[in-house]
């Protein structure tokens, strides 16, 4: 352990990481996925036809050399549309579950470490938006006439509109869980005695958050994004399966599952194909939470 | 119990009250502003008709008017008359729907308390071993199957193939309550494994552990008489929501299961427009949230002997 | 330690006990049919069984086992039947019936049905405070159409008189040949004056005369228990006058919304019929078990509405290029896929005896390079010029599959290009009314076989019109030549005539008729599929299928 005293925390919490396999390989499969996802317009010129190309005649067909997956109920491309399938899902899971972690942590820091009436105000705060049952907000939202409320009428009417409520709604209601947590763990660490030695030192409150509270934190933050990107996906999903969505012609990997669903029997690859890139995609993103969990521990030993 | 506590739980449901009152208003306030009444229909209702309707349900009146009669009369409990159900008041409506709802949420609960806890410290005791990579893939498993895929999936097996359980229904065919309960169960099974397993980790690296082990105590001695209780504070801090979202969240397993509970009548209320209906339900959903969030946080007092000291 | 397990062990056997212990699933169907208990998927939890609020399909089929009106129809022919009227008179002029009640006729508290509960029942059916939404079919009564929009405040000026206890006379506005066909529809049914009297005012909506124990009918069936979102059980009525005859003691109504979780009940043997059949399950119940699917016309057309008052659709040969660019066929038989028919039309052939005018699937076939030429002569060539177009559609998962195809059509021959824009039922309903929308998926089901049923929704003043499409001839057709017609040739010609009209003037775009789609038991028997999809409870039996032991 001689060489580790010259390396910095930074690339220490990095060799661990290397050293976690499952971790790296899940790392590098969600970087395939995206590279993959990312890459669809090229491969949508390799193949010479668009995503949303409709052909009756060619009704769930076989793989072939022009379809590399087959074609769906409506004989598009499934190869295409999961790819732009998963820019969707991704993008949604992705900005979602890193601004709901964000507004959460910053909340849920706040209200643990200064406590107090503060730790009132946010909690009560809190509980109001964890009180707000989110999916009859969601039918509503989604009648919502979004011009009325400023938007432009072009932005409001874009096919995208479906894709930003989704992101907007989570991340103003699925912060709570993590500032919950984050409350719980900065409530019990700030009595800690290397906290209160910090105060005792005349650091400032932020300087005590940001260099003492926040990562010891971060293992339980880390375990909560890693999760909550798998049940954006899935919310998403099961939002599909009540018709709210992500809108078509749009496709995710949600609708995608969903519109399979009827076709279970006939068709099961259409269901099994979007599964399994969810399930990939979770799984990764666990794998991945787990391997940063362990890397970033200070007393985790190498 | 100390003045501290009594305090707290005092002025926790002094604020409630607020809270209550602010998602009544935002609730009023969002469905009103959706397109489409509750009287709307694909054959046009003609003009008399929709006139007479609407002074019948006082919805010709200004909003706010609407409103603050809708609450004078929610205080004296009297949630009004639903609006897509002409014979029925909204209270008979949550009445007849409220015990499987509880009950699904219940089972649901207690399944996925036992089983993720049990999961997580068996997964815990030995990081990396097979046990452990067993619980938590099936633990990812379980939070990767949304209810609607894998409900059908256990109906499918259980119920067409093997013809062991029930298809559907509550509390009609014997055992026809297993497989909403564990499609409910699953995710939330699954994250306090998940949880559980952090928690403990965390804790069994803790000194008194190290002092615990250093006396010869057994390792599941260790894990059940002293690191689970550390380790179970974020799994209680995730209860509280996790409750409420069981309750509010069976709606997808009750439609699957056709289970006639009250998440069933709520999306139906949202998408029917069924104002009063959705008024007195989020209200109801939102005090047991609040309910279950001041029990989560008063357990966790009860487990963080740290928490209790910074309160008092 | 041995406590932790002690305990651990407890909780499991807790859970097994609450939940109940597995035991092979028992098939509720096989029971009902040695009990002669009928198990009946109905779609959805009834909004009330008030037959003057109540407007579902749903709804409709249980009163209908509830309550009897003064004819019924043929399960097969639809055929005006005898029912609480033994017989009838109709006059020359095809204006005054006269309806004989049965004397035996009682209603399920042992009250005898008199002419003065049918004329009650039509009171309440006309006041406006019900919002019923089916009062506007009283209107081909004289004088009720007045007395709705209370320009006179008498009802002894509507033209329904009770010549005595058992005998009715109506006196119609108009010659109107569908008049008997109405008088099944559970607006025209009779209501027990006393029992909804003590539950309150009678035009009130909040009344709690439907719950079981208060309502009286005077159907087949009574009303037993109303479990909500659990099932409604209705039994056999001792007092019904053909009680004898009636073979099933129990039917039991389960709102099974989710179609999929109906087949799956309907396979393991918990329901005698479906109340719908998942596309996908199609293939399999014709391949291996064709002898449990009902497949049959179904009166009502699904159409797309044109907005004529967008400048881009004003032009009907804009309209009739977009029309004649799809291929109907390739719609029915690889989108839907359960026999619908490609529609060229706005009624649905054979609708008690009549045709669309014989020209019209010539008119709309599907002709891309006729529609290309139509589209020049509009002044896009090539579709260069028009603006985009946008497609509304309530969200479901068959509106959308059609949608695209219709889409990709419009762009492949026509070089159109048109968006989807999906929105939630009431969204929707909001939208069309308000005009806001370029092209609406829309559809309408017959309320009685008569094609004017279907015709009049496009009348100027129609609400139901909404595409700002407005013929004064077709108008003049439908309610000045009509209702004068003497035959039921002349008839069929003048409607003949309206729809063509409709048919030059395109305000909307045929797709298809639809069929009606059930899984029926092996043991339910009697059961045959009529165009208005409406079973005749009293003449169903169940015959076990396992007597023999054929398990």
């Amino acid at each position: 352990m001689a060489s580790a005293t010259t390396k910095s925390p930074t690339q220490l919490a990095l060799q661990r990481f290397r050293g976690h396999r499952l971790a790296l390989a899940s790392a590098a499969l969600l970087a395939l996925l995206v590279t993959a996802v990312i890459c669809a317009p090229l491969i949508e010129w390799l193949l010479g036809h668009s995503a949303n190309q409709v052909d009756l005649y060619n009704r769930l067909a076989p793989p072939s050399w022009l379809h590399p997956l087959g074609t769906d109920e409506l004989g598009r491309d499934t190869l295409l549309r999961l790819l732009y399938g998963g820019r969707v899902s991704l993008l949604t899971g992705l900005v979602a579950a890193v601004a709901a972690a964000t507004l959460g942590t910053f909340i849920g820091l706040c209200a643990g470490y200064f406590s107090g009436r503060t730790d009132t105000v946010l909690m009560r705060f809190t509980d109001s938006v964890i009180a707000l049952p989110l999916l009859p907000l969601l039918i509503v939202l989604a009648a919502i006439d979004l011009t009325k409320l400023g938007l432009s009428e072009q932005l409001a009417n874009a096919e995208s509109v479906s894709l930003y409520r989704i992101i907007v709604i989570v991340a103003l209601t699925g912060w709570t869980t993590v500032a919950r947590l984050v409350r719980g763990a900065t409530l019990s660490l700030r009595e800690r005695e290397f906290v209160l030695a910090a105060r005792g030192l005349g650091a400032s409150h932020g300087l005590i958050m940001r260099r003492h509270i926040l990562p010891n934190l971060l293992s339980p933050i880390i375990v909560a994004v890693t999760l909550s990107i798998g049940s954006v996906i899935l919310l998403e999903s099961v939002l599909s399966f009540l018709g709210l969505g992500i809108q078509p012609p749009l496709a995710s990997w949600g609708n995608m599952l969903t519109n399979a669903q009827q076709l279970i029997w006939e068709a099961p690859q259409l269901a099994i194909y979007p599964g399994l890139l969810i399930f990939i995609t979770v799984i990764c993103c666990n794998f991945v939470g787990d391997g940063l969990q362990d890397a970033f521990d200070p007393k985790a030993e190498s | 119990m100390n003045s501290a506590l009594l305090r707290m739980i005092a002025g926790r449901l002094a604020s409630a009250a607020l809270l209550l009152l602010l998602v009544a208003a935002v609730t009023f306030a969002l469905i009103h502003a959706a397109p489409g009444g509750p009287f709307a229909s694909d054959r046009a209702v003609s003009a008399e008709v929709e006139a007479a309707l609407n002074a019948q349900y006082r919805l010709d009146q200004p909003l706010p008017a609407q409103f603050f009669a809708y609450l004078g009369q929610a205080l004296q409990g009297n949630f009004g008359p639903s609006y897509r159900y002409p014979g029925r008041t909204v209270s008979e409506l949550i009445i007849a729907g409220l015990p499987a709802t509880l009950e699904l949420a219940c089972y649901a609960l207690l399944l996925a308390l036992l089983i993720g806890i049990v999961a997580g410290s068996l997964a815990a005791r030995r990081p990396g071993s097979a046990a452990d990579q067993l619980s938590m893939g099936l633990a990812l498993l379980g939070i990767c199957l949304p209810a609607f895929v894998l409900g059908p999936l256990l109906v499918l097996v259980f119920g067409v193939y093997l013809e062991w359980l029930p298809v559907s229904g509550w509390g009609e065919l014997a055992g026809d309550k297993w497989l909403p309960t564990v499609t409910l169960a699953a995710g939330y099974c699954a994250y306090i494994a998940r949880l559980t397993r952090a928690g403990l980790c965390q804790q069994l690296s803790q000194p008194y552990i190290i002092t615990a082990r250093s006396k010869g105590l057994s390792e599941l001695a260790i894990i059940v008489h002293h690191a689970l209780r550390g380790a179970l504070l974020p799994v209680v801090a995730y209860l509280g929501p996790a409750c409420a979202g069981l309750i509010a969240g069976s709606f997808v397993v009750e439609t699957i299961f056709q289970i006639p509970g009250i998440g069933r009548f709520y999306i139906q209320a949202a998408f029917n427009r069924d104002y009063t209906l959705i008024m007195a339900l989020t209200l109801f959903f939102a005090a047991l949230i609040i309910f279950f969030n001041l029990l989560a946080d008063l357990v966790a007092l009860w487990l963080d002997p740290r928490q209790r000291e910074a309160l008092s | 330690m041995l406590l932790y397990r002690a305990q651990r062990c407890a909780a499991v056997l807790a859970i097994v006990a609450l939940l109940g212990a597995c035991s092979p699933a028992e098939r509720r169907a096989d029971l009902g049919s040695e009990q002669g208990v009928l198990h009946w998927g109905n779609a959805s939890e009834p909004q009330s069984l008030d037959p003057h609020i109540a407007n579902g399909v749903p709804e409709q089929k249980i009163l209908s086992a509830l309550f009897e009106g003064l004819v019924g129809k043929d399960p097969q022919t639809l055929a005006p039947i005898p029912a609480g009227a033994s017989h009838w008179q109709v006059s020359d002029d095809g204006l005054r019936y006269r309806f004989f009640l049965r004397p035996q006729a009682r209603w399920s508290n042992g009250d005898a049905v008199t002419a003065e509960d049918y004329r009650w029942a039509w009171w309440r059916a006309l006041q406006p405070q019900l919002g019923n939404p089916f009062a506007t079919l009283l209107f081909v009564i004289a004088g009720a159409q007045q007395y709705w929009q209370q320009q006179h405040g008498d009802f002894d000026q509507v033209g329904i008189r009770v010549l005595d206890r058992l005998t009715l006379e109506v006196e119609l506005a108009h010659p109107s040949e569908h008049f008997l066909q109405l008088l099944d529809m559970p607006t025209l049914y009779p209501l027990h004056r006393a029992s909804i009297e003590r539950h309150g005012n009678p035009s009130a909506r909040a009344s709690r005369w439907t719950h079981p124990g208060n309502l009286v009918s005077n159907g087949p069936f009574r009303l037993r228990q109303w479990q909500i979102n659990r099932r409604i059980t209705v039994e056999k009525n001792p007092h019904y006058w053909e009680a004898q005859s009636v073979a099933l003691n129990q039917i039991v109504f389960y709102p099974t919304e989710n179609i999929t979780t109906e087949e799956r009940l309907f396979r393991a043997g918990q329901l005698h019929y479906s109340y719908d059949v998942p596309v996908d399950k199609l293939r399999y119940y014709q391949r291996y078990h064709p002898e449990q699917l009902s497949l049959a016309p179904y009166l009502g057309s699904y159409f797309y509405r044109f907005n004529t008052r967008r400048p881009e659709l004003a032009d009907a040969r804009v309209r009739r290029a977009l029309a004649m660019a799809i291929d109907r066929q390739l719609i029915t038989e690889q989108v839907l896929r359960a026999g619908q028919l490609p529609a060229f039309a706005m009624t649905p052939p054979n609708t008690a005896g009549y045709y669309p005018p014989a020209t019209a699937p010539q008119q709309l076939r599907f002709d891309p390079a006729a529609a290309r030429a139509l589209l020049a002569a509009a002044g896009y060539p090539n579709g260069e010029g028009l603006p985009s177009l946008e497609i509304l559609y309530n969200t479901q998962e068959e509106h959308r599959k059609v949608a695209v195809a219709i889409q990709q059509m419009w762009k492949q021959h026509l070089n159109v290009d048109a968006t989807l824009h999906n929105q939630e039922w009431k969204v929707y309903l909001d939208t069309e009314r308000r005009g806001d929308y370029q092209i609406a998926r829309a559809s309408w089901i017959g309320d009685y076989v008569d094609a004017r049923n279907f015709l009049e929704i496009w009348l100027c003043a129609s609400d139901n019109n909404r595409t700002g499409w407005c013929d004064p001839e077709f108008d003049r057709i439908l309610l000045e030549a009509l209702p004068r017609a003497n035959s039921t040739a002349q008839r069929h010609q003048l409607l003949q005539q309206a729809e063509q009209r409709l048919l030059d003037g395109l305000p909307l775009l045929p797709i298809y008729t639809y069929t009606s789609k059930h899984l029926i038991h092996p043991d339910l028997r009697g059961y045959s599929a009529n165009l208005l999809n409406q079973p005749l409870f009293k003449r169903l039996w169940l015959q076990p299928h396992n007597e023999l032991g054929d398990e």
